[in-house]
């Protein structure tokens, strides 16, 4: 009963620290703009609205998809917000693509956006809640112990995250819109920054970013109406698991592994090394570029890293990965999930300018949330699955 | 569309729940409401939440409170950062692709640790109407005001939905307010924020609600009777309070006719309206065309009687539904609202079994 559904187009900010000349309302519009114009599309073609975002307390406003109904053309249609943690970006397109799937909508903007200015994520993510287990200071005190447990495990090189970083902010170099555009970058920097939570140095974590992206998803016959190549949506699939239970296994998670069988099933997958041309990951700290690696099984258990060590996910390389910069060189964080989304479309579109993989047919935007237990996938194509 | 039905509902409300978290309250009405069913969380193809983390106090709230579902093994999972609802709406749409039947939709909401009117002035547009702090109630005042100057209500409607409510509810025992009340007496009661009074105000509870959704013939093999979706849309209309006529609910009245609400020939038989103010019932009723001769407004008493915010939408889904069940009406319809001055509004079409 699942019909046919496309990315028709795609738009995105230029990721900065604090974008002060723009209210939440101008920088989703910003981007959703972007989007109407890629896909060929008017405002009122749009049928209806899915807007994603990380925790309301990361602006200080409750649910403010209500306040950006006008900015964003919903008036008078359906608006839905979706939050699933850092899986959101992910989750929201998925949503999206679903609306347009079930057959309910022709065309659907769907927009996920951070302004980490507007307030401070790094203490929004740290209250203390009576009872309950403190987070530690920020996302990075959470995440060292699972990255030193993958050095433990896999005794990859201490190196392995240099080398990803490094990588990861020379492929931004191509893309107009990262944040991070640090050229003449070194491995010795990287090497040489300030080790913030061991083994995670300064140089290998994401940067605060306001920023914005969109994309109009599309019925079969809205996508074959479009003058721009589209992004055919081959599968999705979500899987979430729970934040604590003795049976987790967070350096390689049960729900990354479920969910990325789910979507190569559902777009007809089974060698993912050699079908999928190119991924975009979300990687927030250099290490779980070659844990995602393992977890999407394009490495045997392990073995992730020596992919970041001989080449294979360099822009370049056999399966290059993050080929935008990735969210190592830009994070809006609510909207990090859907640019990995985003970029995995251009790449099947063949539109992703500097950063393009020659001939890139399929390829896998995967996004990650909470206690590495929230996962949203799709694998896009440039033909009909 | 495929067909999909209400197979099972529980709610939990409380004034104050002071003992339990979250987590804890809502744990059991999981349980409750897959008992009928003789399923597990894990026998379902998709779970979907609505909640708010502004009602915690927390980012992330939702995440612990999936372990009132226990997800391991790991589940196929989303939520929504609205009333529960909207997470209904998008479990509808999930079961739409045909690959699975079953469909898990739970919401929480806990208002008494903070001060929830003020809490809900954070949705309002965060440069221009939030600095002012405009709580829900001088919000809400605005508009009744705006609806009785336009001549089509009066402060006696107003204690008439409210007396209505308090009889309704003396049948529900998840009910905070109820009992019988004098409208002349009501009226005599001071203001509160002019022209509504304290009774014109919802309650502040504490609650959950669970809905099992199943699609086709395997609805019929869960339950027996189970209550059809006929259609379901929302619509939102715009925030900005000035350039709205706030004595209507046009996003109301365009979701009702996308869900097929004018199909139901004679109109339905009973209708649950999540109007947390009394005189948000009487633009919705107008809003939705209902004859009140002909149907039942809020026979659970509504969200005056009881209002877990984030969950009373959801709330009005599972009531409309437990009573067609119960063979109360064949057809009802069912509201949930969202924003302030009832700016997001969802409608559902529900019809029993025949």
């Amino acid at each position: 009963m699942s019909q046919r559904a496309a990315v028709l187009g795609t738009g995105q900010t230029k990721h900065v620290s604090a974008r002060k000349d723009v209210s939440i309302a101008g920088l989703v519009r910003e981007a959703a703009d972007r989007a109407l114009a890629d896909a060929g599309c008017a405002w009122d073609e749009i049928d209806a609205v899915v807007v994603g975002k990380a925790p309301d307390m990361f602006e200080g406003v409750m649910m403010p998809e209500l306040y950006l109904a006008e900015a964003l053309g919903a008036v008078g249609k359906p608006l839905l917000r979706v939050h699933t943690a850092g899986s959101v970006g992910g989750s929201t397109a998925i949503v999206a693509a679903h609306l347009v799937q079930a057959g309910i909508h022709e065309r659907v903007l769907t927009v996920a956006f951070e302004k980490q200015s507007e307030s401070n994520a790094m203490w929004a993510l740290s209250i203390r809640i009576p009872f309950a287990q403190p987070l530690v200071a920020g996302a990075g005190g959470y995440f060292a112990p699972i990255v030193r447990g993958y050095i433990r495990k896999s005794g990859a090189p201490l190196d392995t995250g240099y080398r990803v970083v490094l990588k990861d902010r020379l492929n931004a170099l191509k893309n107009p819109y990262a944040h991070l555009h640090q050229a003449g970058i070194t491995y010795e920097q990287i090497a040489e920054s300030p080790l913030l939570w061991d083994p995670i140095r300064y140089a290998e974590t994401c940067p605060s970013s306001d920023g914005a992206a969109a994309m109009v998803i599309g019925s079969e016959r809205a996508a074959e109406a479009c003058e721009r190549p589209v992004a055919w949506i081959h599968g999705t699939a979500v899987r979430s698991e729970p934040t604590m239970g003795a049976g987790r296994d967070r350096v390689n998670p049960h729900a990354g592994r479920d969910c990325a069988k789910a979507v190569y099933a559902e777009a007809g997958i089974t060698d993912p090394f050699r079908q999928i041309d190119c991924v975009e990951m979300y990687v927030p700290f250099s290490w779980f570029e070659p844990m995602w690696l393992e977890n999407l099984g394009f490495a045997e258990e392990g073995a992730g890293w020596k992919m970041v060590h001989d080449g294979t996910t360099a822009l370049d390389g056999e399966l290059p990965v993050n080929m935008s910069g990735g969210v190592l060189s830009s994070n809006p964080i609510g909207a990090s999930g859907m640019l990995r989304f985003l970029e995995a479309a251009n790449q099947v579109r063949g539109l992703a300018g500097e950063h393009q993989v020659p001939n890139a047919k399929t390829a896998l935007g995967h996004a990650y949330g909470g206690g590495s237990q929230f996962f949203a996938m799709w694998v896009v194509g440039s033909e009909k699955k | 569309m495929r067909d999909v039905a209400v197979v099972s509902y529980a709610q939990f409300a409380a004034r104050n729940e002071q003992s339990r978290n979250e987590i804890e309250f809502l744990l059991p009405v999981v349980k409750e409401a897959l008992a009928p069913t003789g399923l597990t969380s894990q026998d379902m193809g998709f779970t979907v939440s609505g909640s708010s983390d502004y009602l915690a106090g927390q980012s992330f709230a939702f995440v612990s409170a999936l372990d009132a579902v226990g997800p391991w093994p790991p589940i196929a999972e989303s939520h929504v950062e609205m009333d529960g609802a909207f997470a209904l709406y998008e479990a509808w749409v999930r079961l739409q692709h045909g690959d699975i039947d079953t469909a898990l939709v739970y919401a929480f909401g806990k208002s008494s640790p903070g001060d929830i009117g003020r809490v809900l002035s954070l949705q309002l547009d965060p440069y221009l109407a939030g600095p002012l702090w405009p709580d829900a109630a001088s919000l809400a005042a605005l508009q009744a005001r705006v609806l009785l100057d336009s001549g089509k209500a009066s402060e006696k409607d107003l204690a008439r939905v409210v007396a209505r409510s308090r009889r309704s509810a003396l049948g529900n025992p998840h009910a905070q307010l109820k009992g019988e009340y004098d409208e002349a007496a009501l009226l005599d009661e001071p203001l509160y924020a002019d022209p509504l009074r304290k009774h014109d105000l919802p309650p502040i509870t504490d609650g959950a609600a669970v809905i099992v959704l199943a699609a086709g013939d395997r609805a019929r093999d869960l339950c027996e009777k189970p209550v059809w979706i006929r259609g379901i849309d929302h619509r939102i209309d715009g925030q900005a309070l000035g350039s709205r006529d706030l004595s209507v609910s046009p996003s109301t009245t365009l979701a009702g006719r996308k869900a097929g609400l004018g199909d139901i020939g004679g109109g339905v038989d009973l209708a649950e309206l999540h109007a947390p103010f009394s005189h948000q019932e009487l633009i919705l009723t107008e809003a939705l065309g209902l004859d009140e001769t002909r149907t039942r407004i809020n026979p659970s008493g509504g969200a005056l009687a009881s209002n877990p915010v984030m969950v009373a939408g959801l709330v009005r889904i599972g009531e409309a539904a437990a009573r067609l069940a119960a063979g109360d009406g064949q057809t009802a319809v069912a509201h949930a609202t969202g924003g302030p001055c009832l700016q997001q509004n969802l409608v559902c079409v529900l019809e029993a079994d025949k």
